[in-house]
């Protein structure tokens, strides 16, 4: 790799590399550049290879339906840091195709499976480009803005039909089939076969068998879920074994697609805000920032300082809670049935005592507001967060520490299984504690700094066995580092207003597109929104790091023991409400 | 050396144990069924049961605490309920679910619209409990509800809430958020005052 | 007075005063209930983000086991009802119905928060069954979003109420003719509730009818 061409600016390292294949985006908002599908893939090769940009944040797709096409929206980042470069690329929208990023960027399968299967964007290439979110048979591509859901009302909210003069009447009795569901005019449920399932013909095409075969047996394949204890939620594994050893894993998801996207592009901006919280429910006030920092960046405004430094407490203490529960939970995978997660429960319920007196809600915040948050914080809350800060929270995360850090068992079951390494880390996109404990100091905080996480002195937890046991460590550390970054804002917070400007339920919102992404608990949590100018955002697509991260669960599992299988799931912190949306 | 660290983990459970029967020894029933004892249970400070005891015990819940909404009315002179709603929609239209319907009141004979819905309805099972109709109604006419224990064995006769279960006095709305309805109330006296001073001027 | 045998079977019959520290008289009723209502024990089962207000009542601060009922089963056969605690897709409504099949009675069924009882806030989505309703009877509904630890609690109680007002006599699980199964919905274009194919096919007909004749019309 060249050093001039890293050191340089990304914008003159890319006019001077990609000059021919390029062509810079000009619709006013808009940033990055364009790239007709034919050279995207010789553009990106150079990206990875020669630029740097090793780490493909997000896949999306927008559809521009006037205009007759979808275009692919890729966001590059290095992971030594920086800010990203965006790519976008556009075919048709009948029979448009794009070529597939996975062989370059393995971390794109899953989120190009997501485009398919919601977009109808083909990508050729695709290793296995199957619907992943819907089931295969389901009528149609959803994200498609001539698509409507069977309770379709208006293009957009709010619907007129509530006021002046709204008459309460459930959904329900104004659709022809009475209940939440549409079917094809041709369709005739008489005669009409179900699609088999293919996931099994993919693990047996997918099949890695084991190198030192000593006994030939037959394979089995077990289903884990989707209702099974260890799957945190509606989450299915397809494995298949070799004895007990995985030589073959596909996971299944989208039991909980609840149209997160669909449903974000009818409401108005400032709509969305609760709708984010149930994303990840165990982190909502991550999720707000995350989603306030892309809409500020497209309305340019500036929270005020105070605000800057309540979300800042907000989302270290959202960050303590959620690793506590999630190290809580391993055990729970590892058999330790419900003791350490009892003793983390507590912790997390004293967090969220403080979430109820400041926003009302244990979990579903709706804290955050364009430009600030909606009401300061008491003095005696802010009290009792120093409380907790300096006193509870850092005996009780030694004592964590000083039960299982050292505990036998959970060496002996933690070390050395479920192991990603550096480059597959990256390469699959992972992201949060999986990135770092592979090796990766690579976090959105440091990386390519948002809000005011510039000020304070933090460390990156970073670990580099990459395996189970050093993904809890990032996430105790994680959670020490959080208390210092907590002590310093609690020190240093200021007075003065939390809104900036007046509070508005309409907001303006110039056209163009930002992509805010903020360090979740989970990893880098982005949202991708385009504004057309209108009260709704026109695309609104959330880069969510369960969900990508699981697209190395395969690599992680493999030729593992069926039982380690969950305690590496658990180890990736999925959050069903973030995984399917 | 093996087995150390299983040991030292045994007795961070076994200390938890005993702490929490030397707290009950220690503070004895002062910790169960008062106000102070649930306080000191749910402080960073505690060291025992840590467990409320509902329905006996309720956690008492802060005042920003949000459920479902409600609308707050004040005594008319006849006693009558008067809605501060006047209709005009905003809550309607900020709801992220549009799970509020409102029916304005027009005046029979010009046709005009009044200022009072003639109907008001919230299907409380699409309401998101975001608080959002509160955050921006500018009468401080609907409100977010404490009570939570609402439970029921039916849903599709009583679950679009109207007028009837939606009203709430104004007395309430003060006893369940005193900071806020007293800040509000200084806000309207004061909205008031500089009114009479405008119009005793003009 | 020697109270009728009817009045005893009344479940708000009172113990006479006078008889209180003496004898003990209840109805088998009454001893059936308090056996049953003690030890309900939920499956371990959670959907969205209830699920995890569901997991806080289970933990030491709300502590369900107060009520009997921390014994939370992973297997529908083991459990006595089942807490539907979360927005139900589509996709996992398959599923829940199995399970619920496959509950041994008596079984009881909570609807917990907006989502489960009637869609909630994604009542408009395309992959959301508007309330678990539309498969399985359900027992107690519970509104919120979510539903707070001691809400949830709150509903555990007024199950455990129902239960109370319970008789054997009348019990479906100890009649001869087998409880009837709830078929499963299968996935095609769309969900297909398997109970209405029928009017699904003649809707179907319907809009293709209305379809067809609004262009003649528009010739005509």
């Amino acid at each position: 790799m060249n050093d001039r061409l890293l050191s340089s600016t990304v914008d003159e390292a890319v006019s001077s590399r990609l000059s021919g294949l390029l062509t810079e985006d000009t619709r006013p908002g808009y940033s990055g550049y364009l790239v007709a599908p034919e050279n995207l893939l010789e553009a990106v090769q150079i990206l990875r290879d020669e630029l740097g940009f090793d780490y493909l944040s997000s896949v999306t797709g927008v559809d521009y339906l006037e205009e007759d096409r979808l275009e692919t929206v890729y966001h590059f980042y290095r992971s030594t840091g920086g800010s990203g470069l965006v790519l976008k690329s556009s075919c048709s929208r009948e029979n448009g195709r794009i070529p597939s990023l996975t062989p370059i960027y393995p971390g794109a399968e899953f989120q190009e499976r997501e485009a398919w299967d919601l977009l109808g964007i083909r990508f050729e290439g695709h290793p296995d480009l199957r619907r992943i979110l819907m089931w295969e048979g389901f009528d149609g591509h959803p994200l498609r803005k001539d698509w409507r859901e069977p309770y379709f009302e208006e293009e957009a909210k709010p619907f007129k039909s509530r006021w002046p003069d709204g008459k309460a009447v459930r959904s329900e009795e104004k659709t022809p089939f009475g209940d939440n569901v549409c079917f094809p005019p041709d369709f005739d449920p008489q005669t009409w076969q179900a699609e088999p399932e293919t996931v099994i013909e993919r693990l047996q095409q997918d099949e890695k068998p084991l190198a030192d075969e000593e006994i030939q047996t037959d394979r089995i394949v077990v289903n884990l879920g989707p209702q099974h204890p260890s799957t945190h939620g509606v989450f299915r594994m397809t494995v298949m074994l070799d004895g007990e050893t995985i030589v073959s894993l596909k996971p299944v998801m989208g039991y909980l697609h609840r149209n997160h996207e669909k449903i974000a592009e009818r409401n108005t901006f400032l709509q969305n805000m609760p709708f984010t919280d149930r994303l990840d429910y165990l982190a909502s006030m991550s999720n707000n920032f995350g989603y306030a920092i892309a809409v500020e960046k497209l309305m340019g405004v500036t929270p005020p300082e105070r605000a800057e430094y309540i979300r800042v407490i907000m989302a270290e203490l959202t960050r303590i809670s959620s690793h506590i529960m999630t190290t809580g939970f391993l055990l729970n995978d590892l058999g330790a049935f419900f003791t350490p997660a009892l003793y983390a429960l507590e912790e997390r319920e004293l967090i969220l005592d403080i979430f109820e007196m400041v926003s009302g809600s244990r979990m579903m915040c709706n804290y955050f507001r364009f430009g600030g948050v909606v009401r300061d914080i008491p003095e005696d809350v802010l009290g009792r967060i120093r409380q907790l800060v300096t006193d509870r929270l850092p005996r009780k995360i030694d004592e964590l520490d000083s039960y299982l850090t050292n505990n036998e068992i959970v060496k002996t079951r933690c070390q050395g299984v479920g192991v990603l390494t550096d480059v597959q880390a990256i390469a699959y996109s992972a992201a949060g504690p999986i990135l770092r404990a592979s090796g990766v100091p690579y976090d959105v905080r440091r990386a390519d700094p948002y809000s005011i996480y510039d000020r304070f002195d933090f460390d990156v937890a970073v670990q580099t066995h990459g395996d189970v046991y050093d993904r809890y460590l990032v996430r105790l550390q994680e959670m020490r580092e959080s208390l210092k970054i907590l002590r310093q804002a609690l020190r240093d917070i200021p007075g003065g207003p939390v809104l900036a400007g007046k509070p508005q339920y309409q907001v303006r919102v110039p056209a163009g597109e930002a992509y805010g992404r903020v360090e979740g608990p989970k990893g880098e949590l982005g949202f991708y929104v385009v504004s057309n100018g209108k009260p709704n955002p026109y695309r609104y697509h959330v880069r969510a790091p369960s969900f990508i991260n699981l697209t190395s669960l395969e690599t992680m599992c493999m030729h593992q023991k069926v039982a380690d299988a969950v305690v590496v799931l658990g180890s990736v912190d999925i959050i069903l409400g973030e995984v399917d949306r | 050396m093996s087995g150390k660290g299983i040991v030292h983990g045994l007795g961070v459970t076994l200390r938890h144990l005993l702490r929490t029967y030397w707290d009950d020894l220690k503070k004895g029933r002062r910790r169960y069924f008062n106000p102070e004892g649930i306080a000191y249970r749910q402080s960073p400070e505690v060291d025992g049961i840590f467990t409320v005891q509902y329905p006996e015990e309720k956690l008492p819940v802060p005042e920003e605490f949000r459920y479902l909404p409600f609308l707050v009315y004040d005594p008319g002179p006849a006693g009558e309920k008067v809605l501060r709603c006047t209709s005009c929609g905003i809550c309607a239209k900020v709801c992220p679910p549009q799970c509020i319907w409102i029916t304005r009141t027009t005046d029979p004979e010009t046709g005009k619209p009044v200022p009072t819905p003639a109907e008001f309805a919230i299907d409380i099972d699409i309401c998101m409990n975001c608080g959002l109709c509160a955050e921006y109604c500018p009468f401080d006419a609907i409100k977010m509800d404490h009570d939570y224990e609402i439970a029921g064995y039916d849903r599709m006769t009583t679950n679009i809430y109207t007028i009837e279960q939606l009203a709430r006095s104004a007395d309430y709305y003060r006893k369940i958020r005193p900071n806020a309805f007293a800040s509000e109330e200084k806000d309207r006296l004061e909205r008031e005052a500089a009114k009479a001073a405008r119009a005793g001027t003009g | 007075m020697n109270p009728s045998p009817e009045s005893i079977q009344n479940q708000d019959y009172q113990i006479p005063v006078e008889l209180r520290q003496q004898v003990t008289i209840t109805t088998l009723d009454r001893i059936y209930n308090w056996g049953r209502r003690n030890s309900m024990w939920p499956m371990m089962f959670g959907l969205a983000c209830c699920a995890i207000e569901m997991i806080c009542t289970a933990a030491s601060r709300y502590d369900f086991s107060r009520f009997g009922m921390e014994v939370m089963r992973a297997s529908p056969r083991q459990a006595d009802v089942m807490i539907v605690s979360g927005t139900v897709t589509k996709k996992m409504v398959p599923q829940i119905v199995r399970l619920y099949n496959q509950m041994g009675e008596p079984k009881y069924v909570i609807a917990m928060g907006a989502c489960a009882s009637g869609g909630g806030p994604f009542k408009e989505g395309y992959n959301v069954v508007s309330g678990i309703d539309k498969f399985v009877p359900v027992d107690v509904y519970i509104p919120g979003c979510p539903p707070t630890p001691q809400a949830l609690l709150n509903g555990l109680i007024t199950l455990q109420k129902k239960v109370d007002h319970e008789t054997i006599k009348s019990a479906r699980w100890y009649r001869s003719d087998p409880v009837p199964e709830i078929p499963v919905p299968i996935l095609g274009p769309d969900l297909i509730d398997v109970r209405r194919i029928e009017a699904i096919r003649q809707t179907i007909q319907t809009l293709a009818d209305e379809a067809g004749n609004r262009p003649q019309e528009g010739e005509a």
